[in-house]
């Protein structure tokens, strides 16, 4: 048997433990090791549970509840399936607040991946590895950090008496900011009150949602590629055209989902800074508090949600989802 | 408990499918008490299902495997009395070598002086004293396999299994493990189970060796019956080269058309016409490449009947300008009719 | 284009980085502007520039009790829904790391979508599923929409971490003896233990500054952004309210850079 040497022969192999030695734990281990299936079901249990029962069955309830109805005289909801609410919903007003969301979300949508480009190219195709580290997270802290402390910075800037315009009559562009303001649809009584403002702040809280796909996917465009299209006589900016562009495009409709979808369902930014036309999120908001009208409220949440559902299979044929 | 078995291990019509798939297809397999075995194969063969077979990371779909007498195939790793060199080592990150080496010992709630003194004798065993504060990243490959090999042996199990783990290394080192690795297991006594594609390496080290094709094992035997005895085509053509005749030119030789092989030192490069041994077979052929080895030069020869035939010569006298000059050359091999092996077919 | 210049990356066109520090500036400018904001002497309007300069709200918002209570809910939500995903995220990232099962692939699907989904549906649905029940709202229903749209951060972070570890050592681990139980302590804990503590870092981020769903959930409790979100309108000590934005940024930012410091180091 063992012929190890003379000076460690005193202990004895600790073998495996015996009958006596093993205790609970360790026979629940056994157990447990020899029945994979019953350790799945304890792992995922939980998480599913909550998932599933909080939260699907929440938005399966909500999809429901858009199709009962509100008595208007009592104001309890009645539990009968109708397809009054939305009926209900079919107003001129309401149609109105549903072209305003997606008029906004497209254009800031379109304004975000315009500014995002130049950025992420640089960070994709010129940054030394360190300066995109860098860069990186001067990205994703606005990202992660508070979304309303942002929003409300903007309220400070673009405030009548604030910096902007202080800048603007520092530069004796006074008048010409008055003329913006006084423009139909998108001016107001200030820029903080005003779908111009509206639109900066949109852009601004939602820009680094654009840039991190933009830039994984410009990342992705291999240099051999724009050295073959300089090789084959492009100028620079035929190869930009042609070659990056496309190529980058699956990851402007990545970020530019959840641009869209952001900016279809968001309150707080029309909150700070819009007048009484209402955005989606406002209404939905609206209808939780003094009009309690769930029903009402769940139909409009079922609108965005229907674009979004035709948004996203328009983005996955374009390739979106494997830029994300 | 657990008689002094004179039989290590024991896979008794053991078999694992995965759906359609039979990675090991009823094994029926014994190693001895102390031996170095080893299960030779080339990828997909189900070398390695076994080796988790009997250190329980996996279960058979049926058949029993018994680990010195007693019947384990129930068993969680933690449990039996094997331990596992792994192929990538598998060394914790987070700890030291000493740490690491001291593992089992730490689980069984050795006591801390106890575990120093063992680890020492480990570090000793293993050539690697005084570097028990490393961390594994700051060592070498050839360093972290023996740290993962006194992992294991210091828990004396009964077999060690070692799943293929020198693949890493570059072949100096390589070459140089083995012989240390062999040096270990008659120095420590216990039954090693070691998984390799490579056959040179399993002439090399084993007592005995398992070659494994397609989930079943095509012979069991020492070095040299393997390689002087071939139970298939497969082996013969594994475990070295292997010439194989067939057809005409192997009715014309043996009488019958059955295949044959010829291990491709055994034949010998004579020039067109020179007197043909007594009792010794030919055949003619023209050497298609010449490769020079520096020990010793390969020959392609195209035999009549079109086959390749593979012979080596060592370079006793011959130069390399004068090996190399033999390309194209029309020549006659010979070789003595004992060496020709029959081979079973194939299952 | 022309061909690389030896050695080092060619330097970008000058329009290039003009727009790329166009931009970093933008993200940035105004979180320091709002930081200058909180010291400001006028109380009623954002005028530019400032008439003066104090450090005087600190302490007023310092003393402000309603400030105090926002914060401390704020902080208790976020640990216990930060708690509640990281027990929750790594329970599915071990499920799904070590097994096969039948929609394994919808399970990263079901856990993103309260990310995903615009905040008021969620928030809506929520509101509405736990009107049906008899739960008041307030501290516990703020929690549960929290922590359904954290346990996604912890679930990645871990997963990813798994991944990068492999399976070996946990199986030499129990070669040598150590029980599942034992394995985890040992091997696993110290293998995933920061991408647990950054996963945990960003859901409390996540967490402490969510705005639209805990609109919904929270009743008449008051978080931190609640809090804010109320005062957009009031008119008087506007900087306590910067000042508390500039508190809310240090708080946020913080843990964000030391996830990612976390996450990016070697792994031994």
């Amino acid at each position: 048997m063992s012929t190890m040497q003379p000076v460690s022969d005193r202990s004895a192999a600790p073998g495996p433990p015996t009958q006596a030695e093993r205790t609970a734990l360790m026979r629940l281990a056994t157990f447990l090791y020899l029945r994979p299936r019953l350790v799945l079901a304890l792992l995922l249990g939980p998480p599913l549970v909550w998932m599933v029962v909080i939260y699907l069955g929440s938005l399966v309830f909500l999809l429901i509840q858009s199709f009962f109805s509100l008595d208007p005289f009592t104001g309890q909801v009645i539990r009968v399936l109708t397809l009054a609410t939305y009926r209900d919903l079919w107003t001129p007003a309401n149609l109105d607040i549903f072209l305003r969301t997606a008029s906004m979300a497209a254009a800031v949508t379109v304004a975000t991946a315009v500014l995002a480009f130049p950025l992420a190219y640089y960070m994709a195709r010129y940054a030394s590895a360190r300066l995109k580290a860098v860069l990186y997270l001067a990205v994703l802290v606005p990202l992660w950090s508070s979304y309303l402390v942002r929003v409300y910075a903007w309220r400070l800037i673009l405030a009548k008496e604030g910096i902007i315009t202080w800048f603007v009559s520092q530069l004796h562009l006074t008048l010409a900011l008055e003329a913006v303001l006084k423009a139909p649809v998108i001016g107001g009584p200030s820029l903080s009150v005003s779908f111009m403002g509206m639109f900066i702040v949109f852009v601004y809280v939602w820009l680094p949602y654009m840039v991190l796909p933009v830039q994984a996917s410009l990342e992705r465009v291999p240099q051999s590629l724009l050295e073959a299209s300089g090789d084959l006589g492009a100028r620079p900016g035929q190869t930009l055209r042609h070659v990056i562009l496309p190529l980058a495009f699956p990851g402007v409709v990545a970020g530019s989902i959840f641009t869209f979808s952001l900016t279809l369902g968001d309150f707080v930014v029309p909150y700070s800074l819009g007048n009484s036309s209402f955005f989606i999120g406002q209404a939905v908001l609206s209808l939780t508090g003094t009009a309690f009208n769930i029903p009402l409220a769940a139909a409009f949440t079922v609108v965005p949600m229907g674009i979004m559902a035709v948004y996203l299979l328009g983005a996955r044929s374009l390739g979106a989802f494997d830029a994300l | 408990m657990s008689a002094s078995s004179p039989l290590a291990v024991r896979f008794e019509h053991v078999s694992r499918h995965f759906g359609e798939v039979r990675a090991v297809d009823d094994l029926s397999l014994d190693i001895l008490d102390g031996e170095f075995f080893t299960v030779l194969g080339p990828s997909g063969s189900g070398k390695t299902t076994c080796l988790r077979l009997l250190a329980g990371f996996d279960q058979p779909t049926s058949g029993r495997i018994l680990l010195h007498g007693r019947d384990v195939t129930g068993q969680p790793p933690f449990e039996r009395e094997v331990n596992t060199v792994f192929q990538d080592y598998a060394l914790f990150p987070h700890m030291t070598v000493g740490d690491n080496i001291a593992y089992g010992l730490m689980i069984r709630k050795v006591q801390k002086q106890e575990r120093r003194r063992r680890v020492g004798e480990m570090l000793d065993l293993v050539r690697m004293l005084g570097l028990e504060q490393r961390t594994p990243a700051q060592l070498s490959g050839g360093q972290r396999q023996r740290v993962a090999l006194a992992r294991a042996l210091i828990l004396r199990p009964r077999v060690l299994l070692l799943d293929e783990p020198l693949g890493a290394l570059d072949l100096k080192l390589r070459q140089q493990m083995q012989v240390e690795l062999k040096a270990i297991q008659q120095k420590v006594g216990i039954t090693f189970l070691y998984v390799t594609h490579d056959q040179e390496e399993a002439l090399t080290m084993s007592d005995r060796i398992a070659v494994f094709n397609d989930g079943k094992v095509e012979q069991v035997g020492s070095p040299p019956e393997l390689y002087e005895s071939p139970a298939s085509q497969f082996v013969a053509g594994f475990v070295g080269v292997s010439n194989l005749i067939r057809g005409g030119v192997a009715e014309r030789i043996q009488g019958t058309p059955e295949t044959f092989s010829v291990r491709p030192e055994k034949i010998q490069i004579q020039e067109q016409g020179t007197v043909l041994p007594e009792g010794y077979c030919s055949v003619e052929g023209r050497v298609r490449e010449v490769i020079y080895l520096g020990v010793h030069t390969r020959y392609l020869v195209e035999i009549e009947g079109g086959d390749d035939l593979t012979v080596i010569q060592q370079n006793v006298e011959a130069t390399s300008m004068e090996v190399l000059a033999a390309r194209g050359r029309r020549v006659r091999l010979v070789w003595h009719p004992a060496h020709n092996r029959r081979l079973g077919r194939r299952a | 284009m022309r061909s690389k210049a030896e050695g080092s990356r060619p330097r970008a066109p000058l329009g290039l980085r003009l727009a790329t520090v166009g931009v970093i500036l933008f993200l940035h400018v105004p979180m320091g502007i709002i930081l200058l904001y909180a010291f400001t002497t006028d109380e009623t309007t954002f005028s530019f520039p400032p008439p003066g300069l104090t450090l005087n709200w600190f302490q007023v918002a310092a003393s402000r009790q309603d400030v105090w209570n926002a914060l401390t809910l704020s902080l208790r939500v976020a640990l216990v829904a930060t708690l509640a995903a990281l027990v929750l995220g790594t329970l599915a990232a071990t499920a799904v790391y070590r097994s096969k099962f039948f929609g394994r692939e919808a399970i990263s699907f079901l856990l993103v979508l309260p990310l995903a989904l615009p905040g008021i549906v969620s928030g809506i649905a929520l509101r509405s599923a736990i009107g049906m029940t008899d739960l008041p709202f307030g501290f516990w229903t703020i929690i549960v929409g929290h922590a359904t749209f954290c346990i996604v951060v912890v679930f990645n972070n871990v997963l990813a971490r798994y991944r990068r570890t492999g399976r070996s050592q946990v199986e030499a681990s129990m070669d040598l003896g150590a029980n599942p139980f034992q394995t985890f302590r040992h091997v696993i804990l110290p293998a995933i233990g920061t991408a647990l503590l950054a996963g945990g870092m960003l859901a409390f981020a996540l967490s402490f500054d969510e705005i639209v769903v805990t609109t919904f959930t929270a009743g008449h409790q008051e978080t931190l952004p609640i809090w804010m979100f109320s005062q957009l309108t009031k008119p008087r000590q506007r900087p306590v309210t910067n000042v508390v934005a500039v508190f809310v940024i240090a708080l946020t930012s913080i843990p964000i850079l030391l996830a990612n410091r976390l996450t990016q180091g070697p792994p031994e």
